[in-house]
């Protein structure tokens, strides 16, 4: 009925196993899962490299990438990228029932490759893919997967993974390690890493696999792929100038002055979760750690208290503006320049500032 | 048709607060919701059930209290409601919790078949959407996450046709029941509740699982014991150690606190006021 008992080992607190049995010190790597759909790769697949590399260099243990996929995804050229990115070494599987991503052969080859190679530690992107795939391959590994984290680190005591992520939506930081099952799971969201520079002096091996199923085998056939509109792509992640509204705003029709900020600056228009909950935008414009993760050059909150849900998703932002008519507001505490004061005057000012200070230096340039 | 959906107790994240000396969540007077993700999930199993007949069994596992969470959805229609509850199951980590989950599910279908599992994408006081894909892992059912759009159920021949978000569109994918579906949040709206559901509901014989009703097989697999990640560390964030630098705003027009803020930033940061010049558009 049940699994066959597991040897005996040293008992944790509650009666568990807090020691890495024997049989799981065989495995030794740090993997990242290489996302990939219509032709590329997904930024957040670099920048896990890029945290994969400090954790591989910790451990003194190789970085390797893995690459499913069909017969026409350019697998090769994808490892080479990798490469650049910090990876030593790439592992793939070409086959037909790889093209395009559905979770039974996805789990199957992620999981087959695992259990083959051994890797300590396997990290992926949190999004739709990532997350989909890595719930299912953890399960089927019986191991501890850790999600959304923003600090991975080598704890010195275990050499375990040390995964540190918010949790109560945002309200406290937990660290959470895998001591005694391997591999250590993680997903990161994107933009949460920073992007590694490119080397492309770096070249590393590659080393193909198969997968062993047939499209009969598989259950879930995906009959079409139906791109987002361009018109409704937000890609609020990876905007270089945000300009974002809270609650402080009052009212839907003052917040269309973020709006005309953003639009002056050729930037996006964010929202905090109270904003968004009330309809004011879009939902895939929210902020925060049940929204984005974003990493502008330029982040103006207006009308924004701070709240740590709003702050966990902006704060890595180079430069953070905060207007608000409360002095003491959490924001002041983290942002870089701060204005008390009136959003709804302030705001409209600083649109008609930035195009004159824009038209200024055109002109002189010219 | 049997449609089983899976929900959660969880304290309202909104109105949590955390002691700024202990870093404890203070849970005191936090109401305790259904988690708002699982709604979606209810609602498109009651819409799927006016369609087609057949029956919505709710499972949740959870303190007794969670008991609320599981009328609450008696009373927007759902037909059965199970609570699982045991001190064993104490400490479950996402792997230990969908083992229960799925040993329950196991047992609802001894009394009917199940055609569909729902879940929601996440819980809002864990957010990990681990559980959905373990349950359907450990069910070897197929697994639909995100799903924002039912486009076709075949009860006769098996089959259910699925849209399902994905990064930059929709895939549209078919597949045979029983399957796991979590459902997208903002893709229905939950109905409201009408007088007579809510006296059944007020009435309802939650049925309370303990781990032996719930078909708990290993004990080794479940609660604290069961889960292999160890939380080692809660704390609040760190504060920065600068804090903002205040542009004056005593007796400043905006005109006056704008053109000096653009000043400061750009000052400081040559390389921002470039880039901006460049991407600002004429």
């Amino acid at each position: 009925m049940s699994d066959a008992p597991a040897p005996r080992k040293p008992a944790g607190r509650g009666g568990r196993n807090l020691e890495l049995p024997e049989h799981l010190k065989a495995y030794k790597g740090v993997w990242v899962f290489i996302e990939h759909d219509r032709g590329s790769v997904h930024q957040v697949s670099w920048e896990l490299l890029g945290e994969g590399r400090m954790l591989a260099d910790t451990l003194g243990v190789a970085l390797s990438g893995v690459l499913l996929g069909g017969p026409d995804d350019n697998l090769t050229a994808f490892a080479n990228e990798a490469f650049t990115h910090g990876a030593e070494a790439c592992y793939t599987v070409r086959d037909a029932v790889l093209d395009g991503y559905r979770n039974e052969p996805f789990t199957r080859g992620l999981t087959d490759l695992v259990n083959k190679y051994r890797p300590e530690i396997v990290l992926l992107g949190a999004t739709t893919m990532g997350r989909d795939l890595a719930g299912s391959v953890a399960t089927t590994l019986q191991t501890g997967l850790t999600a959304d984290c923003t600090e991975l680190k080598i704890d010195p005591t275990s050499r375990a993974l040390a995964a540190t992520r918010p949790t109560f939506g945002g309200s406290l930081l937990c660290t959470i390690m895998t001591l005694a099952y391997r591999p250590q799971m993680a997903t990161v969201r994107p933009r949460v890493m920073a992007m590694p520079k490119a080397d492309t002096k770096r070249s590393g091996a590659i080393i193909e696999d198969t997968l062993g199923m047939v499209e009969t085998d598989i259950v879930t056939k995906l009959l079409d792929f139906i791109p987002d509109a361009n018109t409704s792509k937000v890609n609020l992640a990876y905007a270089d100038v945000i300009v974002s509204g809270g609650k402080g705003l009052k009212n839907p029709e003052n917040f269309k002055l973020i709006w005309d900020l953003a639009k002056t600056l050729g930037g996006d228009v964010g929202a905090t979760r109270p904003v968004v909950q009330s309809g004011w935008v879009a939902a895939e414009r929210q902020v925060g750690q049940t929204g984005k993760t974003v990493r502008p050059k330029l982040y103006i909150a207006a009308g924004i208290s701070g709240a740590i849900q709003h702050r966990v998703g902006m704060e890595a932002a180079d430069v953070i503006v905060a207007i608000n008519n409360d002095p003491n507001a959490p924001i002041f505490d983290f942002a870089h320049f701060g204005i008390v004061g009136n959003a709804m005057t302030i705001l409209p000012a600083l649109t008609e500032a930035f195009r004159n200070h824009f038209a200024i230096r055109r002109m002189k340039a010219a | 048709m049997h449609i089983v959906v899976c929900i959660k107790q969880v304290p309202d994240s909104a109105q949590i607060r955390v002691h700024p000396v202990t870093n404890t969540i203070m849970r005191q007077g936090v109401p305790a919701i259904v988690n708002p993700y699982d709604l979606f999930a209810l609602e498109e199993a009651l819409r799927l059930k006016d369609s087609f007949g057949g029956k919505v069994t709710m499972l949740c596992m959870g303190p007794p209290q969670a008991e609320e969470a599981l009328k609450r959805c008696i009373s927007f229609g759902a037909d059965d409601a199970i609570l699982v509850t045991d001190r064993a199951f104490a400490g479950a980590d996402t792997l230990a919790t969908s083992y229960a989950l799925a040993s329950a599910i196991r047992q609802i279908e001894k009394e009917q078949a199940i055609d569909l599992v729902f879940t929601g994408k996440q819980t809002i006081d864990g957010d990990t959407a681990q559980v959905g894909p373990g349950i359907a892992k450990r069910l070897s059912m197929q697994l639909l996450t995100y799903v924002s759009r039912i486009a076709e159920l075949d009860l006769a021949n098996r089959t259910i046709t699925i849209e399902r978000r994905a990064e930059g569109g929709v895939q549209l994918l078919k597949t045979r029941t029983p399957s796991l579906i979590t459902m997208l949040e903002n893709t229905n709206e939950l109905r409201f509740a009408t007088m007579p559901d809510m006296i059944r509901a007020a009435r309802y014989p939650v049925r309370k699982w303990n781990k032996d009703d719930a078909g708990i097989e290993d004990l080794s697999k479940i609660g604290l014991k069961g889960s292999p990640t160890v939380v080692s560390k809660v704390f609040g964030p760190t504060p920065r150690a600068v804090k903002a630098e205040q542009i004056p705003v005593d007796k400043a027009t905006p005109r006056d606190i704008a053109v000096n803020l653009i000043q400061a930033m750009f000052t400081q940061h040559p390389a921002l006021e470039q880039d901006m010049l460049e991407r600002a558009p004429l």
